[in-house]
């Protein structure tokens, strides 16, 4: 139980990290770091294979990603230096919106949370961790969000390199 | 949690697995010079020790003596932590990588050991994952350098690796199929064998194109020769780790042998049978599995003094245009393979 309290104590932490840095670029690493935590959950819920392929497609691709895309176009820190003489919420941007969605959110969590009829049960029906079994539900079961997914991935590709591409 | 003589035991492993690392970067050190030296018809090292075999010593001692130096306009936290990222992810790659047989050292312990920091079933995802997070030790050295050359080294690296790691995972996913399983112990021991008596089951005689791809795509992640652009001296200065110095530059030099080892300790497992060989008993397999590793390592410093560089858009292109069309072709000839010949 303890290694559950740490890594969900390191994933919620990093995660409120993330949107409290100025510098973009620890923001991307802080990510990261909660992507790895969870990966440390997946493992204790005794399923490696989704916990690697967390860190191979999540936190080693993903973020990559991100990370170049962070430090090519070399977001500036946040704020200017007029707003700082106003209260955080009378200045024009992003806090203030994001206090309003904020409160949004933890309205629905309450009522969300509230409604649930208290039974909890254990997961019925086989585990599905091996992988094996994951490869025969993806190629059976969700044969077709699988391919979908694939097309849309291919789409994303394509669109990528035509918007990329300078004309000659 | 008791003390048993099984958790001692596996305690004195790790740690001696992670000492025969840090060995295993300074002999290649070593080797490098004097295989260099040899293949330039000079003689290499020759002052420090009996055949200059001290040599490591003396530049582990220069690495540990030179001032630590630290750009004033560089990102001071992760400019300290991006060679801490490069050579921890290098150390970690190699807990999952088994290099014996079970043993009980001679009848020490009561039950037998694997010869493996960490016994998972999941191990060649494992290594693919790590080789994943090493990029940004990479990317972070050159963007906190805050320098032009350190950021166009460390960019071009890490787009360099990302490129060749599909390759990679292609060429390791048509292992598995013949494999049919994820472990790395699991593989070795289906290359358990001979056939006609004589010809080692090795996967390397089912899948020679598989292992080729592997090879060359373990030579540009791990950025050696040919593929080594981004640290060339006469392009870039030193690439991403330009503005380091002492013994971060240490850390990054370690990091780069020891994912050279990792490679070969892996491409042997999954390739060269492992620690299986004739005339030696199954407990002393290692033997095997280190001659195995050190043929791959010799083939490494071979490559890098012989062949010219490719020139990175020359390097893009192989990776992209030729070897990651051949990796695909190698997947569906192996999986029609597979399914013909029912494995």
């Amino acid at each position: 139980m303890t290694l559950f309290y740490l890594f969900g104590a390191v994933a919620v932490i990093a995660s409120l990290l993330v949107i409290s840095q100025r510098n973009p670029i620890y923001s991307v690493l802080l990510l990261i770091a909660s992507f790895g935590a969870l990966s440390g959950l997946y493992v204790m819920l005794e399923a490696p294979f989704v916990a690697v392929i967390q860190i191979i497609v999540y936190a080693g691709a993903i973020m990559v990603l991100f990370l170049f895309v962070v430090m090519l176009l070399n977001a500036p820190h946040e704020e200017t230096e007029q707003d700082e003489r106003l209260h955080a919420f009378r200045r024009q941007g992003s806090l203030r919106f994001g206090a309003v969605l904020a409160i949004a959110l933890a309205a629905e969590l309450t009522w969300a949370l509230t409604r649930g009829t208290g039974e909890t049960g254990a997961f019925q029906g086989e585990a599905v961790s091996s992988v094996q079994a994951i490869g025969k539900a993806l190629f059976t079961d969700y044969a077709f969000p699988f391919e979908v997914t694939s097309v849309l991935i291919l789409v994303a590709m394509v669109g990528a390199v035509v918007l990329a591409k300078r004309d000659a | 949690m008791t003390i048993t003589p099984m958790l001692v035991a596996q305690i004195i492993l790790t740690l001696f697995v992670f000492v025969m690392l840090l060995n295993s970067a300074a002999v290649m050190v070593y080797v490098e010079r004097k295989v260099a030296a040899l293949l330039q018809q000079r003689v290499g090292p020759y002052r420090v020790g009996p055949k200059g075999l001290l040599q490591p010593v003396a530049d582990v001692i220069k690495l540990m003596f030179k001032e630590e130096l630290r750009p004033k306009a560089a990102d001071w936290f992760l400019f300290g932590l991006a060679p801490i990222i490069s050579a921890a992810c290098a150390f970690a790659a190699f807990a999952v990588v088994p290099f014996g047989a079970d043993t009980t050292f001679f009848g020490l312990l009561k039950e037998p050991l694997r010869l493996q920091v960490a016994d998972v079933n999941v191990a060649v995802l494992v290594i693919f994952a790590i080789a994943s997070m090493s990029v940004y030790g990479i990317v972070l050295a050159g963007w906190s350098s805050n320098s032009k050359y350190s950021l166009l080294g460390g960019l071009r690296s890490s787009a360099q690796m990302i490129s060749y790691e599909l390759s990679y995972g292609l060429a390791l996913a048509a292992v598995l199929l013949v494999g049919n399983t994820l472990s790395l112990r699991g593989i070795v021991n289906a290359q358990a064998g001979t056939w006609f008596g004589f010809l080692p089951r090795w996967f390397v005689f089912l899948q020679p194109v598989g292992f080729l791809i592997y090879f060359t795509a373990g030579v540009a992640e791990t950025n050696r020769a040919p593929f080594d652009f981004p640290e060339a001296e006469q392009e870039l200065v030193a690439g991403y780790h330009t503005e380091y110095s002492s013994m971060s530059f240490a850390m990054f030099f370690l990091a780069e042998y020891i994912n050279m080892v990792t490679v070969s300790a892996v491409a042997t497992n999954l390739f060269l049978g492992g620690w299986q060989g004739p005339f030696l008993p199954e407990s002393l397999g290692w033997i095997w599995f280190l001659l195995k590793v050190a043929a791959l390592l010799f083939f490494y410093v071979w490559m890098r003094w012989t062949l010219p560089r490719y020139r990175y858009d020359q390097l893009m292109k192989f990776g992209w245009k030729i070897l990651l069309p051949i990796a695909v072709i190698n997947l569906l000839v192996t999986a029609a393979a597979v399914l013909y010949f029912g494995a």
